[in-house]
């Protein structure tokens, strides 16, 4: 669907130069919803730009189904944007239309005739649960209505793929909810591809089937959200995971622990599970199997997209031998497990 | 003083001021909408960037708009004779009000266009609008209620500029309260004009005010 390939953006100011994409290559693709997840200023903003080339990257290509987007004349150009819809974080409609005229405005500049376009309006605002605000000017809207008229709008012409610039980020949590499933819902039903960017693990969670994590101009990881989610390989990753999942157990916690085993019979292991293995007793029959006592410390059972996803902090105590065969046991079905120290 | 002659004389005089502020109004603005317009899309960054273009409009526009006007309208009285075969009366004060109100009007428009948010652009650019669909479906709908008063504000400032065309033979308000009320020592036909200029400039500004309400109004 998309691909990006080697995309550099440097910024020039009269005193300095500043790198804003580092070589950044990225492949989507065809009806997944793709996240791209980093701190203000790490590139993202910029990178989803240059997607539809609203910014021109200093090198590098950026192909959607097969046509490069970064070769095209401008009326080509044009041409080619009409089918790439987008969505900003502060929805950007035009106070000067209502509605109605609002989610028209892109079928005007396509030329679609008059008659057609209105009903394919009405349908669009059927789609987004707003039929009944048409006429409603833009400053009489809630913030998760304006960004409903945003996607109705992106969605007019039938895009081929659509561009969410922080979407939600202006939104509180329960209509930032209601956004993302509107988001997934469009997805499945027209197999839709999404290109968010977030700065919002919980976006990223909530929706994504797989994500970017960019840094510093560069992207540093990218793969399915559930084994980023599982198994983080930077610490950038680890950071915004952070925010969704506590991954790190309060001290509080680690000093209470009264048991009266000796240092070496005693680990502390980070368990994670997903899927089916989430639905299994596996840390029960490990106890019945092997000569070891587990102590939760901590542990969460969240969704991923729609995979359950658990959490586990658990103080084993027994045999080292035991322990060992124990962890191997719990691998052996598929959990993650991670050795945080010995206490 | 106050004859039915006189009075026939204020009642043209004044059809006269409001004849060249409205025509020199309207037609700043056929001129200055445009150059407005080019001054803002041209600029940095914006949709169709080009320097030079607005480096040089945006200088003739300063250098216009630092000539006193009284001094412009003396300057340009070779250009209004070709233009209008004569330099005196309303017809003729209206090539000076025009040209000199017209980088006055670019200017108000430039600033009226500047406000619009940015992401506003950007969005009909995603969208694949080109520049005329831009200018004519994002920038002028959207700045309408500032531009409306920017139409106050100019027309105010011809009805001012146009009494100075009448000192040098303008017709109109001014041509009465200096033949009359200067030279003839007649104050009191002065102040009649002081008085019906400020009902003028309040009807403008209110008129003004109003519709860029009600613009606004409907959009909230």
């Amino acid at each position: 669907m998309i691909e990006v390939k080697h995309l550099t953006k440097i910024y020039k100011t009269p005193s300095q130069e500043i790198l804003a994409l580092d070589d950044v290559s990225l492949q989507v693709e065809d009806g997944e919803i793709f996240g791209i997840i980093g701190l203000s200023g790490a590139g993202k903003s910029t990178l989803i730009r240059c997607i539809n080339m609203l910014e021109k990257p200093t090198s590098g290509t950026v192909t959607i189904n097969g046509v490069e987007i970064t070769a095209l004349e401008p009326h080509e150009l044009r041409t080619a944007r009409q089918k790439i819809g987008m969505i900003f974080q502060h929805f950007n409609l035009l106070s000067s239309r209502n509605v109605f005229d609002n989610v028209l405005f892109p079928l005007e500049i396509a030329g679609v005739p008059k008659k057609d376009a209105a009903k394919r309006v009405m349908e669009l605002l059927e789609l987004v649960g707003l039929a009944d605000k048409a006429n409603a000017y833009p400053a009489q809207l809630s913030g998760g209505q304006k960004q409903r008229v945003g996607i109705a709008r992106a969605l007019a012409n039938s895009p081929e793929l659509l561009l969410s610039d922080e979407a939600t980020s202006a939104l509180d949590p329960q209509t930032t909810r209601s956004i993302l499933g509107l988001l997934k819902d469009i997805n499945k039903r027209f197999n839709l591809t999404i290109l968010l960017i977030t700065h919002d693990m919980n976006v990223i969670k909530e929706t994504c089937d797989r994500v970017a994590v960019i840094a510093e101009s560069r992207i540093v990881e990218v793969g399915r959200v559930i084994d980023i989610f599982s198994n983080p390989q930077t610490s950038t990753s680890r950071s915004f995971i952070n925010t969704v999942v506590k991954r790190d157990i309060p001290k509080e916690l680690l000093e209470q622990s009264d048991s009266h085993a000796a240092p070496s019979e005693r680990i502390l292991v980070s368990i994670s599970f997903i899927g089916k293995s989430a639905g299994q007793p596996l840390i029960s029959s490990m106890i019945k199997k092997y000569e070891v006592d587990a102590n939760i410390l901590y542990g969460n059972i969240d969704r991923i997209k729609d995979t359950p996803f658990g959490y586990l902090t658990l103080e084993l105590t027994g045999p080292p031998d035991q322990i060992d065969e124990g962890l191997a046991y719990l691998k052996s079905h598929g959990l993650e497990v991670e050795v945080i120290n010995h206490v | 003083m106050f004859d039915a002659w006189m009075v026939d004389k204020v009642l043209l005089a004044t059809w006269e001021t409001v004849y060249m502020v409205a025509i020199s109004t309207f037609l700043s603005y056929v001129f200055g909408l445009p150059l407005g317009v080019i001054l803002v899309v041209s600029s940095d960054g914006h949709i169709l960037e080009n320097k030079g273009v607005n480096q040089v409009l945006g200088s003739i526009v300063n250098v216009m708009r630092s000539i006193p006007f009284i001094i412009f309208l003396i300057l340009i009285i070779p250009l209004t004779r070709l233009i209008v075969g004569t330099y005196i009366g309303t017809v003729a004060s209206i090539v000076p009000l025009t040209l000199a109100a017209i980088p006055f009007v670019a200017r108000l428009v430039e600033t009226s266009l500047k406000e619009i948010e940015w992401g506003l652009i950007e969005a009909a650019l995603s969208m694949g609008a080109n520049s005329w669909q831009i200018i004519s479906k994002v920038l002028l709908p959207e700045a309408l209620p500032s531009l409306t008063l920017g139409v106050a504000i100019t027309t105010i400032n011809l009805v001012g500029y146009s009494a100075m065309a009448g000192i040098v033979g303008g017709g109109g308000l001014g041509t009465l309260a200096y033949y009359y009320g200067y030279q003839r020592y007649e104050h009191g036909i002065m102040w009649v004009t002081v008085i019906i200029l400020i009902i003028l400039v309040q009807l403008v500004q209110m008129l003004g005010d109003s519709l860029a309400a009600k613009i606004s109004n409907r959009r909230r």
